[in-house]
């Protein structure tokens, strides 16, 4: 396997701090890749040692194969989209584009076609002769991206590019970036903190905390079988519990909520954990199946399949088309979302009414607590 | 009705100080030294408007050869101010962080305190024939006998960079600062080098600051009498010091008010001319620094 950029233990710390802590990566040819993680956990860091604007303490980076921690940003194979996106406000769209070329001393009338290529290529041919202050924030973005594109990076970088745009926006771009770097080919490494946006646009993603790389897998491996309790919280939405181990059997651990709650699950990413053992435990909202009491008084129970039944009280209902969620609080006063089915099934769900939850122990997933 | 007469009042209040000092101080002043200097003496006590006094200017070489001399000097002298607080200032505004920035600015700052007088006396000590360097030169055996280095045009160069250097590097600190990080980074990781960077992305960004830096430190350089007239001595050839002549020795005021108005005609020339030059509108530059 090739691999356009790849770390190796890469160290970077600032006096007694270590930013980023013994990361290492792989990345595909022509991957999306993304880095997600809360602020502060050291991404920045780690792509701005990638651009080579901060020298590795220990490690190496290679791009192509080849270690690029000799070689200055200027000259490395990588470009930056920055967060602001730092287009030069003094120069044209075109001339902002035409930058990089010119440094590399291609001629005056290849530069002219390379620029004209990219903005046509980036769906705005006729903004050339714009100021930078005239575009919207959607054609800055377009424009950041073709300025490096132009320069056939075998890298690009992109430091959380959508944090300055509204969430109309923020969601257009997500399916255009991930568009642009179809059509581009080229490997993009994406930092960002909205999970959402490395969920949808990567083929991979690391997530971060505390300068390490807590996993790295595809968006669905996140999801559905994170490996430890930073990712299970981190990525999507989840209600959580923490409590002890009772008992544990082949088929799974019988857990004690620290709320009283009596909760059947299994160890999540290849834990083993043993009994007595304090755990956290996560459920997504859509995992667990709502039925309405009233509707069907003493009726067999709900999933007989399913390992937990909890009844509980509606205490509002969050509408929110497809994304509709119940807030209900369970007998032993926790407070746990539920998706509503998007057959409209419960369109007339109230506050107040009784209902019993029920989710199978395989969505129901538990992780040694971390000492505090 | 009458909130709004309250309102009125108010403004004109809050003008008034702004008003009086422009009207009295600058306006009046020059039209009493235009009338005086469209005045002709044509015998004691009797006068005759008339252009004489310009006329006479302009058939005398040696003031228009001052008058030349004093605007290169003064060009020169802004260069020099421009080349030498630019780095100074990018490394206020750029490298030092936090208490190190507030002090370096105080460094630049605190020798303004002291009247310019008695500054260009702290040169005087220095370079004089018996001064301080001359001094050294002697004692570490560089040189055998005392060294004038007063009365020259670098001496009157070094002495004017040293005036006029804070007026440089406070709109140059104030327009760095403003410059985005993020613009100098994306420049060099586009594949600039350093000179790239420099003349690409910090120089246009600084454009405002440096135009209204040198447009301040020429107009300062130009009208300045002290520095060029104590180092330089009487062979210094200022201009300022042919009007100081004119109202002071000779007694002619009439033709004094003339060099006066050629003064400023040449000063405001040479700014409109370096505005045009460099693209820059004066309420862009001295307004926003």
């Amino acid at each position: 396997m090739e691999y356009d950029l790849e770390c190796r233990d890469l160290v970077k710390a600032f006096g007694l701090f270590r930013a980023v802590d013994q990361v290492s990566l792989q990345i595909e040819r022509g991957s999306f890749f993304s880095i997600l993680g809360p602020s502060g956990c050291g991404k920045t860091t780690l792509m701005r040692m990638i651009a080579g604007f901060y020298e590795p303490n220990a490690g190496d980076i290679l791009i192509k194969g080849r270690s690029v921690l000799e070689t200055p940003p200027n000259r490395r194979p990588v470009n930056m989209v920055f967060q602001h996106l730092a287009l030069f406000p003094m120069m044209t769209v075109a001339e902002n584009i035409a930058y990089g070329l010119r440094r590399r001393r291609v001629g005056r009338a290849e530069t002219e076609t390379r620029v004209a290529d990219a903005l046509q290529r980036i769906g705005l041919p006729d903004a050339g002769d714009k100021r930078i202050d005239q575009l919207s924030g959607g054609q800055k973005q377009r424009i950041a991206i073709a300025r490096c594109m132009v320069l056939d990076p075998d890298v690009l970088l992109l430091d959380e590019p959508l944090g300055a745009l509204d969430l109309k926006l923020r969601e257009h771009m997500k399916l255009e970036l991930k568009q642009l770097q179809h059509q581009f080919g080229t490997t993009f490494v994406y930092i960002t903190h909205d999970q959402s946006e490395a969920l949808v646009m990567s083929d991979r993603v690391a997530v971060m905390n505390g300068g390490k790389f807590e996993q790295v897998g595809a968006p669905q491996d996140l999801y559905f079988a994170p490996n430890t309790a930073f990712v299970a919280g981190f990525v999507g939405d989840s209600n959580r519990w923490r409590g002890r181990v009772l008992d544990r059997d082949a088929t799974g651990l019988k857990v004690e909520a620290e709320t009283g709650a009596a909760l059947v699950g299994v160890a999540g990413g290849g834990n083993v954990i043993g009994k007595n053992e304090m755990v956290d435990i996560f459920v997504r909202p859509e995992s667990i199946s709502l039925r309405r009491i009233s509707a069907s008084e003493h009726a067999s129970p709900l999933a007989p399949e399913a390992a937990n039944h909890l009844s509980a009280v509606v205490e509002s209902v969050l509408f929110n088309g497809a994304q509709s969620r119940a807030l209900v609080r369970t007998r032993p006063g926790d407070s746990v979302e539920v998706a509503l089915p998007q057959t409209g099934e419960h369109a007339d769900l109230r506050k107040g009414e009784e209902v019993s939850l029920a989710w199978t122990r395989e969505h129901c997933r538990c992780y040694p607590t971390l000492a505090k | 009705m009458l909130q709004r007469d309250i309102r009125r009042l108010t403004f004109l209040l809050l003008l008034a100080p702004f008003l009086l000092w422009i009207f009295l101080l600058i306006v009046v002043p020059h039209i009493d030294m235009f009338l005086l200097s469209i005045r002709e003496k044509i015998a004691p006590r009797v006068y005759e408007t008339g252009f004489a006094n310009y006329v006479d200017f302009f058939s005398e070489p040696v003031y228009i050869r001052t008058l030349f001399r004093t605007v290169v000097m003064s060009v020169a002298a802004t260069a020099m101010t421009l080349a030498l607080a630019f780095p100074v200032s990018y490394y206020i505004a750029k490298m030092a962080r936090g208490r190190a920035k507030s002090a370096l600015f105080l460094a630049c700052l605190l020798p303004f305190w002291v009247s310019e007088l008695v500054r260009v006396f702290g040169w005087m000590i220095l370079l004089r024939e018996t001064g301080v360097v001359s001094n050294f030169l002697q004692w570490a055996g560089l040189v055998t006998a005392p060294v004038e280095l007063l009365y020259n045009d670098a001496t009157v160069m070094v002495g004017l960079v040293y005036t006029s250097i804070l007026f440089m590097v406070v709109p140059l600190v104030s327009t760095l600062d403003s410059l985005d990080d993020e613009l100098v980074e994306a420049g060099y990781d586009l594949g600039g080098g350093g000179f790239a960077v420099l003349w690409e992305i910090i120089i246009p960004h600084a454009m405002p600051g440096i135009v209204a830096g040198c447009i301040i430190v020429f107009m300062l350089t130009l009208g300045n009498y002290l520095t060029p007239i104590l180092l330089g001595g009487k062979n210094s050839l200022w201009f300022t010091g042919l009007i100081y002549s004119q109202f002071i020795t000779r007694f002619n005021w009439e033709f004094g008010s003339a060099f006066g108005f050629i003064l400023l005609a040449t000063s405001s020339l040479l700014v409109w001319l370096g505005l045009r030059l460099s693209g820059q509108t004066l309420a862009g530059t001295i307004a926003k620094s």
